[in-house]
Parts: structure tokens; sequence; C-alpha cells
């Protein structure tokens, strides 16, 4: 490609973006729909001004509709990582890029934070990603890497002078959306409030079960002072371990309205955690659960979703020591709700629909697996009815692949948000173009 | 005494000792054995050139045939449908459908399925940061002083680390195992043999050289800026490197000296060994591979001429996420890069990380590893390699089954300095042999078995050949993993 030929793409490519309202329809396409229809093998998905109109295989294709031949190509729902730092981490070894903890605990809300210039966004897309679940991490959790932090993390113990409730809290969630030229790109604000527990929680609490204690009683604050709001503003109540900030953050969980999303990993803390949750009538999602098979039943019969790495099955800690691949099938067979993830970090934030594969090739069924990482995580933060399959009347988040999605050989060919296509552009692939440019003498700068 | 002393290490020899002895005549070797007499062993490392020797032994194996499968040489070719042979630890035969196969083989039906060599991770950190990642057992790192040459990763090795067992269960055969990266000089890389043991001995790779790890960068200057010591920037690093070099240049010159007087049966007083030295001394000797960590391609440049300064060669760049721009200068020196499929953006110099920075090296002529750095990633080097691939077809660059395979085989055996023994499926190798269960470089790929020196060593259906680690037993899950 000239270089006086690629300003002319670009603009040409901004323009048929800017065409939100349009009419789309792809056409031969093995539709992999994500709800009771099932896999269409040559059907048609019509939208229109960001929504979906028609699936099938004899839908009626307006005259005005711009049509996108797939050519047997996979069209599946756009891909949800169900939690992820994306966008509130750039660089995690450059701290002024971190935006996904803070020192306000529960009264923290990442959404503020959230930089729709990250260069990882359009990398994102470029996986098939359409949206995420942007969640906070409490300023203690989620070790580094021990390699790359070459010897200074790997520190264990508890390093905390005293004990502060609020540390146990990460915050508040955020629901992101991918699409390019975004100005608002958070979708779906206070989606969940996030709270690390296992090992993470006991560097707070100063032990595990004392984790538990803590967080039983910050519910209890905030329950009562919310009965008592007069009272907390005329300084007439008795002394609360939060701030009020935090105590208003937790109204939306206590009144179910929004779940807790908690890190927990054990077998032991899960129990813990679910019977909390049974007292306190909380609704609860568990992230991690890598011992979640041995307490699937339980995990189904609260109807609590997990959101599991599938490929955790190495003692990290002393709480995973039951990690297994085959976590996510053993725990859909017992009829629990997974979404699965990729590493929490950007960094490998494209591992999410690898990570789907490697589940079934460790008995998930496909269609479950699929379902993992486009609708449940939709279900699990309440936003199904807009998101998660193609269907009638949801958002027109659509990926053409040109191959089985989860696999390594396949990559999206096309990606729509709200029924806008997307530029295939991302800085790795500016970087990846600007050194296949054959050598002309000039140095790569020039091109 | 002398004599028979000399004989028993001779046939252990290192190049080493081939140097100052063995390869004499038997007269020089007298002399030399007689003026070096008074020495005790451990303060010449030539006379002593492997003091923790390798115990390794084969498993108990069969002679094993597997017909009918799929097979990747790491050589370039793919064989449809073909055979390999395995008899005493060794593979015997590659060949098409038809090939012969011994009457008292044990014969597996590779039909629909695949077989490549085993994988070989030239990047590991299994046993001295195994998992449980718990203090008491974090040794990967002596973060104590910049240049820690001396310092053996075998000596750090916990042989029990469950994650050995589960990179096995994704065909891993071979690893290097290296010290971290706070370090300029991190110390000497072990490599070793797959196999379930009660000492790291009984894992080291018979005859495989030693690697010395090496760090550019960001963590030794600010792992020792942070304690506002040297380096703490950039050029605190290079000068640091050199510095070393130089010592190490004057160390081996003080030794030699005192080599060539005691060949001559002049007196001569033998320096004082020094353990750092004398690992820096093997690279200039060409004994000791240089396993350098290193992001960026400006970096990169830098290793290259500090080797040239003191004559070394770098044998790879590890994580080397600015390969793809560095890729000509690569090809000149012959210097591998180790790399992931997409893994980056994690700190600044690994900021211009690309998913096809393997691909368009491989493109441009170098030799690409695709390692791990990691207990998870070892596990599925196979589907990093299909990452990697892909990125490459998505851009046009032609990547075969029959390239792709070498990044995680022939490659890194040729990096860590063992591809005369394994890394490739041809007569007369290691019988390190992995049999998949489809398309190896499909996201759904299992290994069914994987054999180590022609033994069995892991089989996915058969509990009697999935070993558990100690630590393991009487925990929830019992070791088992899927």
């Amino acid at each position: 490609m000239s270089r006086a030929f690629v300003p002319l793409l670009m603009a040409a490519s901004v323009l048929a973006l800017s065409a939100s309202a349009e009419t789309i329809a792809i056409t031969h396409a093995k539709i992999e729909t994500v709800s009771a229809a099932g896999t269409i093998e040559d059907g048609t998905v019509l939208f229109k001004d960001g929504r979906i109109i028609a699936v099938g295989t004899h839908v009626a294709i307006p005259a005005t509709a711009r049509i996108v031949d797939a050519k047997g190509g996979v069209v599946t729902p756009g891909i949800f990582a169900v939690s992820s730092d994306l966008s509130v981490m750039e660089v995690e070894g450059v701290r002024n890029t971190h935006e996904e903890s803070s020192k306000l605990g529960a009264a923290f809300d990442v959404q503020y934070g959230i930089n729709p210039a990250s260069t990882l966004i359009p990398l994102a897309r470029q996986g098939g990603l359409t949206r995420a679940m942007v969640t906070p991490v409490a300023p203690h959790g989620h070790e580094g890497d021990r390699d790359e932090n070459a010897g200074e993390d790997y520190t264990a113990g508890t390093a905390n002078e005293g004990v502060n409730a609020s540390s146990l809290f990460a915050g508040l969630a955020a629901g992101l959306r991918l699409k390019v030229g975004d100005a608002d790109p958070v979708f779906a604000p206070r989606a969940a409030m996030v709270v690390d527990l296992g090992d993470d929680g006991a560097r707070v609490a100063g032990s595990h079960g004392a984790a538990f204690q803590l967080l039983k009683s910050a519910l209890d604050d905030a329950r009562l002072y919310a009965k008592r709001r007069g009272a907390y503003d005329n300084g007439q109540s008795r002394s609360f371990a939060l701030a009020r900030a935090e105590m208003e953050a937790l109204q939306p969980v206590l009144s179910g309205k929004i779940p807790l999303l908690a890190r927990v990993h054990s077998a032991g803390d899960i129990r813990q955690l679910l019977k909390l949750a049974k007292e306190e009538h909380i609704k609860l999602v568990l992230e991690g659960a890598e011992e979640g098979w041995l307490v699937g039943e339980a995990l189904a019969a609260s109807k609590t979703p997990v959101i599991i790495d599938t490929e955790a099955d190495l003692p990290q800690q002393f709480e995973t020591l039951g990690s297994r691949l085959d976590n996510a099938a053993r725990l859909q067979k017992a009829g629990v709700l997974v979404a699965i993830t990729g590493n929490h970090s950007f960094a490998m934030l494209r591992q999410a629909r690898f990570n789907a594969g490697t589940a079934v090739a460790n008995g998930l069924a496909y269609e479950d697996a699929l379902a993992a990482i486009t609708l449940n995580p939709a279900r699990i933060w309440g936003l199904s009815e807009h998101l998660g399959s193609l269907a009638p009347g949801k958002d027109a988040d659509v990926v053409i692949w040109n191959g089985d999605p989860l696999e390594t050989s396949s990559w999206p060919l096309t990606v729509f948000i709200a029924g806008t296509e997307q530029p295939a552009s991302s800085r790795a692939f500016q970087l990846r173009d600007r050194y296949l440019h054959a050598d002309d003498g000039m140095p790569p700068a020039y091109h | 005494m002398g004599d028979l002393r000399l004989k028993r290490l001779c046939t252990v020899a290192l190049s080493a000792l081939v140097l100052y002895g063995c390869a004499a005549t038997g007269g020089e070797s007298a002399t030399k054995a007689d003026a070096s007499k008074s020495l005790v062993k451990g303060l010449d490392a030539s006379l002593n050139p492997d003091p923790f020797p390798s115990t390794y032994k084969p498993l108990p194996s069969k002679a094993t045939a597997i017909v009918g499968a799929n097979i990747l040489t790491a050589t370039g070719q793919e064989i449809d449908g073909g055979v390999v042979v395995m008899a005493n630890g060794k593979i015997v035969a590659v060949g098409p459908a038809g090939t012969a196969v011994p009457a008292d083989a044990v014969v597996v039906d590779g039909k629909g399925k695949w077989v490549t060599p085993g994988v070989i991770d030239a990047h590991s950190h299994l046993g001295v940061y195994p998992t449980p990642a718990v203090q008491a057992r974090s040794d990967g790192n002596e973060a104590t002083d910049p240049n820690t040459a001396q310092v053996w990763a075998e000596h750090s090795i916990w042989p029990a680390d469950p994650g050995f067992n589960r990179a096995r269960a994704g065909g891993v055969t071979t690893l290097e195992i290296l010290p971290g990266s706070a370090n300029l000089f991190g110390g000497r890389a072990a490599i070793l043999k797959n196999v379930p043991s009660l000492t790291y001995q009984g894992m080291k790779f018979p005859g495989a050289p030693y690697g010395l790890k090496m760090a550019c960068g960001e963590n030794p200057k600010r792992v020792y800026g942070s304690m506002h010591r040297s380096p703490s920037t950039a050029m605190g690093n290079v000068a640091g490197y050199r510095k070393a070099w130089i010592d190490a240049a004057e160390y081996k010159r003080k030794w030699d000296e005192y080599h060539a007087k005691a060949a001559k049966g002049e007196k001569a007083d033998p320096p004082k060994r020094d353990l750092a030295l004398d690992t820096l001394s093997g690279v200039l000797r060409g004994e000791i591979l240089v396993q350098n960590h290193c992001y960026r391609a400006d970096e990169m440049a830098t290793m290259i001429d500090i080797s040239h300064e003191f004559g070394f060669h770098v044998a790879m760049f590890h994580h080397a996420s600015e390969g793809y721009k560095a890729a000509d200068m690569l090809v000149k020196e012959g210097v591998c890069i180790a790399t992931w499929a997409d893994w980056a953006n994690f700190k600044m110099e690994s900021l211009d990380g690309i998913e096809a920075n393997a691909a368009i090296a491989f493109k441009k002529g170098v030799c690409v590893v695709i390692h791990s750095d990691d207990e998870t990633i070892t596990q599925h080097l196979n589907q990093e390699a299909a990452i990697a691939m892909a990125a490459g077809n998505r851009v046009g660059i032609a990547i075969t089954r029959a390239d792709a395979i070498a990044w995680i085989t022939a490659n890194p055996a040729k990096a860590i300095g063992v591809l005369g023994k394994t890394g490739t499926l041809e007569a007369g190798k290691a019988g390190d042999v992995v049999l998949w269960n489809r398309d190896p470089f499909s996201v759904y790929a299992k290994a069914d078995k994987v054999f180590i020196d022609g033994a069995l060593t892991y089989d996915r259906f058969d509990p009697k050949y999935q070993p558990k680690s100690d630590f393991e037993l009487g925990q929830p899950g019992q070791g088992e993993f899927q």
C-alpha cells in the first residue's frame, strides 16, 4: 500500500461509519444466535437504527438495506467481557494510567475514570469484543505478575496497619460500550458492587473468616444508616465504620437492585458467602470460584452465577488447591449460570474466547461455551433484554468471523456495535503495518 | 589415582575439560593432573565442571510405534497418516504409511490424531516460582545484587511443583528453568527433562549446556534504583554489564595462564575461584549460552554491541516484544527471539508488543520461539503458537503448521543448546514425542500421550500415567486437574 493511499482509505471508512442509522443485512451467514433459535446454517441478520429487526433463513431485506455478504462466515453476538479492567488500566507498570482502584472503598464509582481513548479498546474490538463490565479492584486486590515485578511484589502476608472496612470494597462497576467515537461509552453505570474476599480480603481484615465478619458488619451499618439518615445527619447516631458515601453506595445491594460481585475462591469461603448472602438477602455474583465445582449444588440452589477463568488448574494459593480445567463443565452440569473470563487484565483480554474454547476441550458443550462469553454476561449483569444474543429487538452488536469464533485460527472480519460498523484498526495494527512495510531506505517513522 | 580420576572426569567431560586435558596426549594429561594434584576439586572449575551431575534415567519403556497419525517433524515436513517408531529411548524411524514396524513394538493407533516432537519451553520458572505461590517457595530472584551470576537456578527448584505435571499434560517434555529478571545477571539456567523426580538432579537433561540469564531494561534499574543503588537507569544497566565482562575477561585470562603453566609442568599459583566469574567466563569460552530478557529493539542493539565488545554470542532475546522491529539485526547476528502470542502493554517496554511479532520476525528469517514465562501458558504453547501463526496469516504471511511447530520444538531446542538430542522427529533423536487428539494448533487440542526418551510419561486416559505431586495428595482435587 502506498503512503498516499492510506489517508484516502481512512477517509472513506470514516464516512461509512458515520451512517449509524443505516439498515444492514448480513447474508449467507452461519448464525450462532445464542438463543432458542440455535444455529442457523445459512441465514440473514437484519438490523436498523442499532437494533436487530430479524434473524432467520427467510428474512425480507428492504431495498434500502446495505447488504454485507458473510460468504459462509460465522456470525455471533458481540463478545461481552464479563469482568475486566479495559479502559481503566492502560499500562500496568505506569501508576498514572491506573483508574481501577481507589481509597474511597464502596463509594468508588469506576465510571468516572474510564478512558474512552484507551488504545486497548480498538484492540479489544479486533478480538470481537463489543461490551465490557469494568470492575474495580480493591487496593490490596490482584497481585501483579510475579516475574515482571521481579521479586518486590512477591511478599505475601499482611502489610496493613489496622483494619479498615472500606478497603474490603473495590467499588461500583460500570458497563462499557466499545463503539468507536462514543462520547459517553458507559451504558450501564453502577451495575454491581465489587468486594475482594479470600486472600485479598484477609489482607484487609486479618484472616479469611474475619473478612466475612467485616463484610457483615459493613452491611449492618449501611442498613442501620438508611433507617436513620436524619439522626446520622444530626450527629445523633452511633459511629459507623464506613463513610456516608459508602453506606449510600451499598443501598442498591441491600435492596437487591444490584448484585454484590465477590471475588472468592475456596469451596469453604464460597459456602460461608452463600450463607451470609442468604442471611442478608443480597444477590451474589462470584468471580474466581476455582473450587466452585465442589459446591455446584449449593450454587445452583441459590441461583448464584459464577465468573470463571477456565485456564485455572493450578493450586496457585491454599485457597485454590482444588482448581481444575473442567470447573466450567461441572458447574454447568450442576445447573449454575457460568460466564467465562480471560485474565482480568487487558493484557490478556483476548483470551476470553480462547478460554471458552478451552472449556469446550474440557467438557463444556459448544453452545454453552459461546453463551458463557455473550449471553451469560448479559444475564449476570441484568442486561439480557438488550444484549447477549441475536434476536429481534436486541442491540445490534454483531460480529462476522472467518471461522469458529473460539478457534485460534479465527478472527473477526467485521464488527458492528449498536448497528454501526467499527473500523478494523488499532494501535497494534498500525505498528504491525509500519514494520511490514517494504524497506525503501526511509526509517519506519515515515510509514 | 590421579589418572583414574582424570579418566572418570573425561567420560563426563564438558568442553572446558576438553580444553585442559582430555583431548591432550596421555603424557600431557598426566603432567597436568600432577600440577593440579594439590588443588581440591572445588577450587578449579575445569576439574569440576559438573558438581551437581544429572542422575536422570529415562522411565521404563517399550518399543512403540504410532501408526496412522499426521506427523509434524519440525524439520519442515508434514506427513499425513505416517509412522513414528521409538525403541530404546530413541526415535528409530519416521516415515509415510507402510514404514516398517518392529514385531515387538507396542502399536498405538494414531488415526485422526497428530504427532509432534515434545514441546520445549525455553522460558520457565517452574520449580523456582512454583505453585502454591507462597513466600517460602519464592526462590526465583536473588534480588540482593545486580550481578548474581554465581547463583544457579537448579538450587532453587522445588521438584514437587505441581506445575511440572500440568506442563507435561500440555506436551512439554523439556524445560529451561531460568532465574528471574531482577538482576543484570540473574544466574545460571538449568535444562530439565520434564519427568517426576525427587531431586532436580533426577530431571537434569544429560549433556545440556547451562544458560546464563541476563536482563535488559526496566526490572534491574527499578529493583536497585528503589534501593538507591546502581543501576537506577538504563545507562547504569549498561555500565553494570560491561564492568562484569571486564572482570570475567581478566579472570579467564588468569586461569588460562595458570592452566598453560600447569600443563607445561611449571610452578603456578592458581587464581582464587569465583563462582560468578566462573559462569561469566564460561560464556566467554562459549560453553554457557546467554539467555537475555530484553523487550526493546534498541536495547537488543546495545546488548549485541556488548557481545561484540567482549567476544560472546547472545543465544536468544526473551520476551522480545519488539523482535519484529529488530528482525534484520537478529538475522544478521543469528540471535533467536522467544516471545508470547498476545501478552503486551503491561509496562512501557512491552507497550509495542503485537500479535504479529513472531509472524513478522519469521517472515524476515528470524529464529522464532514461542515461550511461556508462565505456569499457565506453558500448558498450551501449541495454542500460543497457533495464535501467533493466525496473526501472520491475517496479513497474508503464509505460515504453515510445519513452520510453526518449530517455534515450540526445534527452535527452542537450538536456542538452549539441545537440538542435537531432541526437538525434531528424526531417527537417532530422543523419543520425546506427543500424540495429540487432533490438530495441535486447535484450541480444542489435548495431548493424549506424552513420551520422554521413548517412555510413556503421561496418558490422558490412563490414571497409571497421571503422576501426582506429593504436595497435592490429600488436598481437594488430589492433584487431578482435568
